[in-house]
């Protein structure tokens, strides 16, 4: 009987390591396309047109990213993108905690009339007002400019209901007893409910700034000159302009995508999380 | 009449006595005004005009009837149900296998999978197109070196008009799906251990368990994701844009890039706006079917 358990748990274990291999293969499979990013950004030129492909970058070298830092714009680029990315999030979440913490805390006419209107405009993408923002930022003559790529997305609609969900769940005694011992109502949030919610609050942060980092058509549109560009568009200029030099591009591709897989390793159970609370954006 | 003035009079004072609820609100809702409510307005009123660089007129519903009657109009929505039908059902299939192969393991391991699928997320759809380029670069990239050490035919595979789309699908289907994997987990997690056991115990086998416990017990977020899926699909711009520009001959010219070709390519910013409209009105139908019918279900 127990030699029969014994050869159970064998099978059950050999099964497991099955599982893992093959979660394993699947799970480098995808991540594969990376790391021949890497590869490449740290192959000679001229290896990377010879066959069969080095799957080893050997010898390894920085030639490429000396090269690339010849660019006139890179480094502005890079500058541009954390301007933008740094703006958009501290502002944007700043004035979303502010709109969520009232729709969640506070009763006041209209407030549930103005939360669907808030909900509502999540149904409609931001592509689809692309012409008619550009038509808006043109007349007020901030095409090409910081403000065009900072200011639209300081009002994001899932923004402000993502933080109302979470603010729901703090406990509204606090806010009860904080207003009899006098506390303002701006004390009362400054004081008492962002401190609160900022843990919550991080999860928003690293969405808002990942998903500036990563903003393309918008900055593509919204401006004219190269050096205004972001990181993205500016990868997708430089590929334009120099179609063959793939070397130089994975290395400017593997700049500015280090950034943002730190900030995923260091903030890596944060958007797990969020994922799930902000599954309405998708 | 004065029960009248006595209602308004009341609800002004309750505005009053509320009003920092709505000064919480203000400096969010302007910029929320400014920039999106506005847009939607104006892009709509306009798309009513025929508005290009040159003229600006008012031409009522002719600008959609031509639209209909634009061949390239109907091939961009063909492509963009193609992009959609393709790769919506592989993330989903994708995501059930792993997450279901997945299940039985503690929770650290599930998370650091999680992780790894979900890493290629983090990098911008530019860089990830970018690298694809270059792994479907016709002479030396990595796809066809890798179909000449297997001696099979070498392909232009953004070149080739019946590739290309597949080619799309196919790079996002491998890089993609993390948010999928995390979400059925999420959902798989959400199950009763006890059902399982029980199914156990009564002595079902892991297919049974799978189609008759699991999967009915995640149907909604099945559902909320096929609907999301279709609706974030249906934008997609950036992979048509780095990859093919639309090409070849029109295979991969989706929806946004159509819009955003007519108006910043073409300068016909009408066309443009009401092409804009039909697909935020087909949008609105997949969200609405998503607040409808999935709305309670989903724990959002």
């Amino acid at each position: 009987m127990a030699a029969y358990i014994r050869i159970f748990k064998r099978k059950i274990m050999l099964w497991q390591v099955g599982v893992i291999l093959f979660l394993t293969v699947l799970a480098v499979v995808s991540l594969l396309p990376l790391y021949w990013m890497i590869v490449t950004a740290f192959s000679k030129p001229e290896l990377v047109l010879e066959f069969p492909p080095k799957i080893v970058p050997m010898p390894p070298t920085i030639e490429n990213f000396i090269e690339i830092m010849k660019l006139k714009n890179l480094l502005r680029w890079l500058f541009n993108t954390a301007v933008i990315s740094v703006s958009v999030t501290a502002g944007g979440v700043f004035l979303a905690s502010m709109a969520g913490y009232s729709l969640a805390k506070k009763r006041f006419p209209g407030n549930r009339v103005i939360l669907w209107i808030y909900i509502g405009s999540m149904m409609i993408p931001m592509q689809v007002t692309l012409v008619p923002l550009y038509i808006l930022v043109q007349k007020l003559k901030m095409v090409d400019t910081y403000w065009a790529l900072i200011l639209p997305f300081l009002g994001t609609p899932w923004a402000v209901f993502m933080v109302k969900q979470f603010m729901a769940s703090l406990p509204s005694e606090l806010i009860e007893s904080a207003r009899i011992d006098g506390c303002s109502e701006w004390g009362i949030y400054a004081r008492i409910i962002f401190p609160l919610a900022i843990q919550g609050l991080t999860v928003l942060i690293v969405i808002t700034f990942v998903t500036q980092w990563n903003s393309f058509l918008w900055v593509l549109i919204a401006t004219n000159s190269v050096e205004m560009r972001n990181i993205q568009a500016g990868l997708s200029y430089f590929q334009e302009l120099y179609p063959m030099r793939y070397s130089d591009i994975m290395a400017a591709s593997t700049l500015a995508a280090i950034p943002m897989i730190i900030v995923f390793f260091s903030f890596q159970k944060y958007f797990l999380k969020g994922i799930t609370v902000g599954a309405l954006k998708g | 009449m004065s029960s009248g003035a006595s209602v308004s009079s009341s609800l002004l004072k309750r505005v009053k006595k509320d009003r920092s609820g709505y000064l919480f609100i203000l400096p969010h809702f302007i910029f929320f005004a400014v920039f999106f409510l506005i847009p939607v307005v104006w892009g709509i009123y306009y798309s009513f005009f025929n508005y290009t660089l040159f003229e600006f007129d008012f031409w009522g519903l002719k600008g959609y009837l031509k639209l209909l009657k634009d061949r390239y109009f109907w091939i961009a929505l063909r492509n963009t149900f193609y992009y959609t039908a393709g790769i919506v059902p592989l993330w989903l299939i994708k995501a059930l296998i792993i997450s279901v192969l997945l299940f039985p393991f503690s929770t650290r391991l599930q998370t650091i999978f999680k992780s790894m699928f979900y890493l290629p997320h983090v990098s911008s759809l530019v860089i990830i197109s970018l690298i694809w380029l270059w792994i479907y670069e016709p002479q030396y990239g990595l796809l066809n070196a890798m179909m000449k050490l297997m001696h099979l035919p070498t392909q232009i595979w953004l070149g080739n008009r019946f590739l290309a789309m597949p080619s799309i699908i196919f790079m996002q289907f491998v890089m993609g799906g993390g948010s999928t994997i995390v979400l059925v987990s999420a959902a798989l997690a959400g199950i009763p251990p006890s059902f399982v056991e029980v199914a156990r115990i009564e002595g079902a086998n892991p297919v049974q368990i799978f189609f008759k416990i699991l999967l009915p017990s995640i149907k909604p977020i099945i559902l909320y994701l096929v609907v999301m899926g279709t609706i974030n699909s249906f934008q997609v711009f950036t992979q048509v844009y780095v990859l093919t520009r639309g090409g070849p001959e029109f295979a991969t010219t989706t929806m946004v890039y159509q819009i955003y070709y007519r108006a910043f390519e073409n300068f016909d910013l009408g066309a443009s706006l009401a092409q804009s409209v039909l697909m935020m009105l087909i949008l609105v139908v997949f969200a609405v079917i998503q607040f409808k019918w999935l709305g309670g279900e989903v724990e959002y």
